[in-house]
């Protein structure tokens, strides 16, 4: 052995092509990749601005609830209230404006409604260790129930003296801020025309946008933060992340608590962009959310998940059930299209993982069966 | 001066005596393996060391001064460092995550504090160099042998300078080989002047690695002699309690 300690210790497992081929987030994105492309070309449809305009925004709800998921999800925990927080979060800040309050109240209380919700399934899960799967079910129901009761199960679509802002911050593009950016410099500049025809040319939703920055945003904390590192260590190892000094039940209360502040804000982005509100809203959510983190890359059991996957999961399903509709496919086949992507994308990264094992596991299942 | 003393140390958790007036010293640079059969005391003592729990009657000193720890955090300040059985360790993270975890270095970049990679890699890779265990601080600890698990955990007591390494079963659930390196890895610390209690099971790995041993039986300290002057039949005959004491 010519190789010394030093050499050894500094050595590097992976190659960075090796490292990012071992992802499943890597393959997932790949996926999209070949499915964006093949789109692009079997249909006229697919790769015009208005569809993929559509597209953004609407992958953009699912994905901003999804980054929250991604870090409860990385602690090994489960948020299942996410849908049920959308609507009743939407529901404060309408009811709100309805009742002729500002924007600027009516969102920030929307918002609180959503973190009360977080909080309240934080400290049971954390401080009391009633299991996440129970304590968010229940608030699933809760919060849902809530927001029946405050709009009285009406349907709300006037929003006060405020109704065009919140429609502008939903429903509005990139388009918008760039034209008023223009006229707020003199659209006779050249600064100003520059803006104007940058908004003819560049236009991406607002919740889209939203979902760009959040990711960047969880990104980076999950890499560069303390925050970051110790809920990753909690998915790990729970009791060794206690035994080390991480204060295990803080963290746990803050990624409920962020989860719940995502579904708020995608919740008030989608009342903006619908125009109305349902107590309906943003049933059955929590499922699509948690699929798109789990074909993302990250692990139901905890330990690992990135923000990126969480963005990539999004889209994904998004493209699968705007390409059904654009191919002319009957629209119930969607279920089956995302189901078998979970089950491919999870089964798919076992089989990397440990092939020895699933190669046994099946030659005792062969020979079970024989005997 | 010892660096570890107790003195009447005894415990009761209700009605049941787990240790009875054991009185002990760990001298600087000194390995002692602390042996007993189950029930027999040991991690009441080591838990009692590292803070988890207070003693009954009977106090604790610390390079001859007194203290009181009410929390693990207070006896870590005190420099007392545990390796625990199960290692602590996050098998999703790499190497040096593990080294930091609870306790990383960051960099103030604006108003915000990050983590330092570069410099808490470079700094487990010195550590590891210390205790000549070939293990790299990027690689995930899921795909590491058992004994470079170890190096991490024990890498882990570096960070702080302690005075105390208390070793609970390190040998117990790794291969032959490992065990070496293991063994290898107290001697390091010892040799670094710190003093370490080895709590094993394993007779040879006491006998290979150890400068004194105390054997418990009962909650009560029933032999406490140098190794050369003992043998394994002896220490078994003081475990099982076929020799009532020496």
């Amino acid at each position: 052995m010519a190789v010394s300690l030093e050499e050894t210790i500094s050595r590097q497992t992976y190659g960075p092509i090796g490292h990012l081929l071992s992802h499943q987030t890597f393959w997932v994105f790949a996926a999209a990749v070949v499915a964006f492309v093949y789109l692009s070309m079997a249909t006229t449809t697919f790769d015009t601005s208005a569809n993929l305009f559509n597209v953004a925004r609407n992958c953009a709800f699912v994905g901003i609830i999804a980054l929250g998921m991604t870090a409860v999800i990385v602690t090994g925990g489960i948020d299942l209230s996410v849908g049920s927080v959308l609507c009743l979060s939407g529901m404060v800040t309408g009811m709100m404006m309805s009742w002729e309050y500002p924007v600027w109240i009516a969102i920030p209380l929307g918002l609180a409604a959503a973190l009360v919700c977080g909080l309240v399934n934080g400290i049971l899960i954390a401080y009391v260790g009633v299991p996440p799967f129970v304590v968010t079910l229940g608030m699933m129901s809760l919060a849902r129930s809530l927001a029946m009761v405050l709009s009285g199960n009406q349907m709300v679509y006037n929003f006060g003296h405020d109704h065009a802002k919140l429609v502008a911050l939903g429903g509005g593009s990139t388009r918008g801020w760039f034209l008023r950016l223009a006229e707020w410099i003199g659209p006779d500049t050249p600064a100003g025309s520059f803006f104007t025809w940058l908004a003819g040319m560049v236009f991406v939703p607002n919740p889209a946008v939203f979902l760009l920055v959040f990711a960047l945003i969880f990104g980076f904390a999950f890499r560069w933060s303390r925050w970051g590192r110790h809920i990753f260590a909690i998915g790990g190892n729970e009791q060794a992340a206690e035994l080390t000094g991480v204060n295990v039940r803080r963290v746990k209360v803050s990624v409920y608590m962020l989860s719940a502040l995502m579904a708020g804000t995608a919740g008030i982005l989608q009342v903006g962009w619908l125009g109305t509100i349902t107590t309906g809203m943003g049933t059955g959510m929590e499922l699509i959310v948690i699929a798109a983190v789990v074909i993302g890359g990250a692990n139901l059991m905890g330990g690992s998940g990135t923000a990126f996957g969480a963005v990539v999961g999004a889209v994904l399903i998004e493209m699968i059930r705007n390409s059904l509709t654009l191919l002319g496919i009957n629209p119930f086949w969607q279920g089956t299209f995302v189901g078998t992507f979970i089950i491919v994308a999870v089964l798919f990264d076992r089989i990397r993982h440990n092939r020895e094992a699933i190669v046994e596991a099946w030659q005792s299942l062969f020979r079970s069966s024989k005997g | 001066m010892s660096v570890l003393q107790l003195i009447d140390v005894s415990k009761n958790f209700g009605a049941i005596q787990a240790l009875h007036e054991v009185s002990l010293t760990l001298e600087k640079g000194q390995v002692v393996g602390l042996m007993g059969d189950n029930g027999a005391g040991k991690s009441t003592l080591v838990k009692i060391i590292a803070g988890n729990f207070r003693p009954s009657h009977g106090s604790l000193r610390i390079n001859g001064q007194e203290v009181q720890f009410h929390r693990p955090i207070e006896a870590r300040q005190h420099g007392v460092e545990i390796v625990y059985q199960d290692l602590a360790l996050c098998d999703n993270l790499t190497a040096a995550a593990n080294v930091y975890l609870g306790r990383e270095i960051r960099r103030k970049i604006g108003p915000f504090r990050l983590l330092d990679h570069s410099a808490m890699t470079r700094r487990s890779g010195e550590l590891f160099k210390e205790l000549r265990s070939e293990t790299r601080p990027r690689d995930l600890v899921k795909q590491m042998s058992g004994g470079q698990r170890q190096a991490v955990a024990i890498a882990r007591t570096r960070l702080s300078d302690p005075k105390i390494v208390l070793m609970d079963e390190p040998t117990a659930a790794i291969s032959v080989r490992q065990v070496a390196e293991v063994l290898n890895l107290i001697r390091r610390l010892r040799d670094t002047g710190i003093g370490v209690i080895l709590i094993s099971h394993r007779m040879p790995d006491v006998f290979a690695v150890a400068d004194r041993i105390v054997v418990l039986r009962r909650g009560r300290k029933v032999a406490d002699k140098m190794v050369a002057e003992s043998s394994p039949e002896e220490v078994t005959g003081l475990i099982t309690g076929a020799i009532q004491a020496a």
